[in-house]
């Protein structure tokens, strides 16, 4: 009989903690964010997505090549020797031009280590997180700044260069010959 | 009274009796079930530190009509191995059980369905239709879980059914009718001639009358808790183990039917607890009508304190629900058949002693 009794008090006792607690509840703020509209906040070394500031990247490749996954594809070009492409924003001389410079997000692992050793800082990690797409080719992401007819024009002119160049070598050496066929001629 | 109002107006006494019965489903039931769907989710979810439905209009008010959109337009999938028959009709079974309950209760005092003799009884006995058509959906689906379900909820209301008369005899002694208007009636004036406060009886019988009121009060709430199958006592319906019970296979219309019925007998199983213990329709301190003199604004201030109390009662239920953890069967059975049965009895019989003083 007394546990009975005891069964029936320690029911509605406990059940009226329990409501008591639930109760207390009810007037808490809630712990929700609506996350499209209000953005969690993040920490302080959070790692997103990638982005490359062109006018400071010198195109060193050292990026390309700490890359664990191989998303960065890196090609350039050298300038003509009369063209002035600038200073970077900490005082180096730009000498390339860059022609490709594309990351493949969807292979991106996040590691980070391709920003450690750039040497002018240019890429480096932003606070965009939201970036899918419904196609997976819309990932690659190219950073050059110059256009299609610019970068083919860059291409051509290094290698009108690189011809011209040769074909100076090819005169002088011709030339050169030519010189030391007449010099004997002038001994005699 | 409103039927003899309709035939009045309209004219024809068919379309008066039409018109009166699809009154409380049209003006009560389904508007509660929308509001009280909502606020299930949002009383739930900031019991929980959570914020609920947040979109669908300001805070989220209109997801209910979001989600009878979606049910209406949903396929209604019959699987192969159902039995056709009782399949379709169980839904509309369920529903006309706890539909019918309605027809009884006093929302007012111009405003009752059918003002019969046996209206206690009638409930009563009218609500166990709904058992019948869990089981006929239970076993028409063909589905080991339905069927557990169904036969849970069998045993669950047929065991808790015994209490909850137990109490319904003992007030039956106090007022001597089964008739829920006049039940209603006798609790008129103010809070103190509420039944749970001993009713308008005077004397010394009515102090003797208060602890086993509300001891009575308690036990009725918690089997009619367990008769339309709300935490604790879900078992039938246990998420968890069941799917959801008896109305796992169905889809579209007929689980909206189901779940009509279930926030429908919510609100019938309140307003029983409401008309027998906290005095009805009457308000606890007097009417704004009395005081003004306006005489038609009484059975409205009626109504509006009525629905007030019901889902005041109903905001308990859903309380309990996000408070206690599911029972097992066993415990169940022995809430019932150890505790609220003889507890009960003891109840009926002091009550039964205090009545003859």
């Amino acid at each position: 009989m007394r546990t009975y009794l005891n069964n029936i008090y320690m029911a509605l006792s406990t059940i009226m903690i329990g409501m008591k607690v639930t109760f207390k509840h009810l007037f808490e703020p809630a712990v929700t964010i609506q996350y499209p509209d209000v953005k969690p906040q993040l920490p302080s070394r959070e790692r997103n997505r990638l982005y490359v500031n062109m006018d400071d990247c010198i195109g060193c490749d050292q990026c390309a090549r700490a890359c664990p996954v191989n998303c960065i594809k890196i090609e350039t070009v050298k300038s003509l020797p009369d063209e002035d492409l600038g200073q970077t924003s900490n005082g180096k001389r730009k000498a390339l031009w860059v022609t490709t410079f594309d990351i493949d997000i969807a292979k991106c692992c996040f590691c980070e280590l391709c920003v450690f050793p750039c040497p002018t800082d240019c890429i480096y990690m932003t606070d965009v997180y939201e970036f899918s797409e419904f196609e997976r080719e819309n990932l690659i992401y190219d950073f050059v700044t110059l256009t299609d007819s610019e970068r083919k024009e860059k291409k051509d002119n290094y290698e009108k260069m690189m011809a011209e160049k040769a074909a100076k070598e090819e005169a002088e050496l011709k030339a050169k010959e030519q010189a030391s066929k007449d010099k004997p001629e002038e001994k005699k | 009274m409103i039927y003899e109002f309709l035939s009045n107006i309209t004219g024809s006494e068919i379309l008066g009796a039409i018109i009166s019965a699809f009154l409380p489903l049209f003006l009560f039931i389904l508007p509660f079930a929308l509001i009280a769907v909502l606020l299930e989710r949002k009383v739930s979810a900031h019991m929980q530190d959570r914020l609920g439905p947040m979109r669908v209009g300001y805070h989220g008010i209109l997801q209910t009509v979001a989600d009878i959109l979606k049910l209406i337009q949903k396929e209604d999938i019959t699987a192969d191995a159902n039995d056709k028959t009782l399949f379709n009709l169980a839904p509309i079974l369920v529903f006309a059980g706890s539909y019918a309950v309605f027809a009884a209760i006093p929302f007012s005092s111009s405003y009752l369905g059918s003002n019969i003799n046996l209206g206690l009884f009638f409930i009563i006995g009218i609500s166990g239709i709904v058992v019948a058509g869990i089981l006929m959906a239970g076993w028409a689906s063909n589905n080991k879980y339905t069927l557990l379900g169904a036969m849970r909820s069998a045993a669950q209301l047929i065991s808790y059914e015994i209490p909850t008369i137990m109490i319904v005899v003992t007030i039956l002694m106090v007022t001597g009718t089964l008739n829920l208007k006049e039940i209603t009636e006798l609790q008129s004036g103010y809070f103190w001639n509420w039944l749970i406060f001993g009713g308008n009886v005077t004397g010394i019988a009515k102090y003797l009358l208060i602890p086993f009121m509300i001891v009575g009060f308690v036990i009725i709430y918690i089997s009619t808790l367990a008769e339309v199958n709300r935490t604790p006592f879900d078992i039938p319906e246990a998420e968890s183990e069941l799917v959801s019970g008896y109305h796992t296979e169905y889809s579209g219309m007929k689980f909206a039917m189901f779940f009509l019925a279930e926030y429908a007998n919510m609100f019938a199983v309140s307003a029983i607890v409401v008309l027998l213990f906290f005095g009805g329709y009457h308000s606890p301190f007097g009417y704004l009508g009395n005081t003004f003199g306006i005489t038609w604004l009484i059975p409205i201030e009626q109504l509006l304190w009525f629905t007030f109390k019901g889902v005041g009662f109903v905001l308990v239920q859903m309380w309990l629900r996000w408070t206690l953890p599911r029972l097992r069967v066993d415990q169940l059975m022995a809430v019932c058949w150890k505790y609220l049965i003889p507890i009960a009895f003891v109840n009926l019989l002091i009550v039964g002693l205090i009545t003859l003083l």
